[in-house]
């Protein structure tokens, strides 16, 4: 899987992509969170308040409990400011 | 038509290749969002991050619900990204129908589902340091109230 940070999420997780395989019990976006958040002080401070992540699935808006397929393209950011 | 860029966009330019040609257009509403200074605080600068191909992909899909939704005969939404200054134009939307009532309805909804649904971020630099600015739940309502 191909994983994306923008905004404060990239700031705090010090990047904005990387790889990583994607193991059984990852399942959904919601799995997928809290095994990133056990990855560092970096993770858990990005992944901190859910209420105020959003997710894209290859590009496109999902939620939590969408499921995640190896090769998906995944990306998490705050709510968007644009406009 | 969409397009995400760095650079500037000149309006009168715009309006030309939308209507060059055509005498069926009755209506063009033109909306330009620009870099403003904050009141309080001084903004020096303001940056806009975006997510390439996602804010393509999502632009595309809202002027296409907009031409759905309303009888327009062309569109256009120009949005940029990288470090702006006060007085600078960050969006430019135009719409193009018969009637006034079509162009300006569908112009709102271009820009209240922009607002909401575009991955775009923007980070404002002050002179105490930088500060990325937060969603508004005003922002929220005004794209509900068009529904999904």
């Amino acid at each position: 899987m191909k994983l994306l940070y923008f905004a404060w999420m990239r700031q705090r997780i010090g990047t904005g992509e990387e790889n990583l395989a994607k193991s059984d019990d990852i399942a959904t976006v919601a799995d997928l969170i809290a095994h990133l958040k056990a990855k560092g002080p970096g993770y858990a401070a990005a992944f901190q308040n859910p209420a105020v992540i959003k997710v894209a699935i290859n590009q496109d808006y999902a939620d939590f409990t969408s499921p995640i397929a190896e090769g998906d393209e995944i990306a998490f950011f705050p709510p968007v400011t644009g406009g | 038509m969409i397009s995400v860029q760095a650079e500037p966009f000149d309006v009168t330019h715009e309006l030309a290749l939308l209507t060059e040609g055509r005498t069926d257009i009755g209506a063009i509403v033109t909306f330009t969002g620009r870099v403003r200074d904050l009141g309080e605080k001084t903004l020096t600068a303001m940056t806009l991050e975006h997510y390439p191909g996602m804010t393509e992909r999502q632009l595309e899909k809202i002027e296409t619900e907009a031409q759905a939704r309303w009888p327009l005969q062309a569109s256009r939404i120009i949005h940029r990204y990288g470090r702006l200054e006060p007085g600078d134009d960050i969006v430019l939307v135009i719409t193009c129908s018969a009637h006034r009532q079509a162009a300006f309805e569908a112009a709102s909804f271009l820009m209240d589902w922009l607002k909401t649904k575009a991955p775009f971020w923007k980070v404002e630099e002050t002179g105490v340091g930088e500060t990325w600015v937060e969603a508004k739940a005003e922002d929220d309502a005004a794209s509900d109230k068009w529904g999904k």
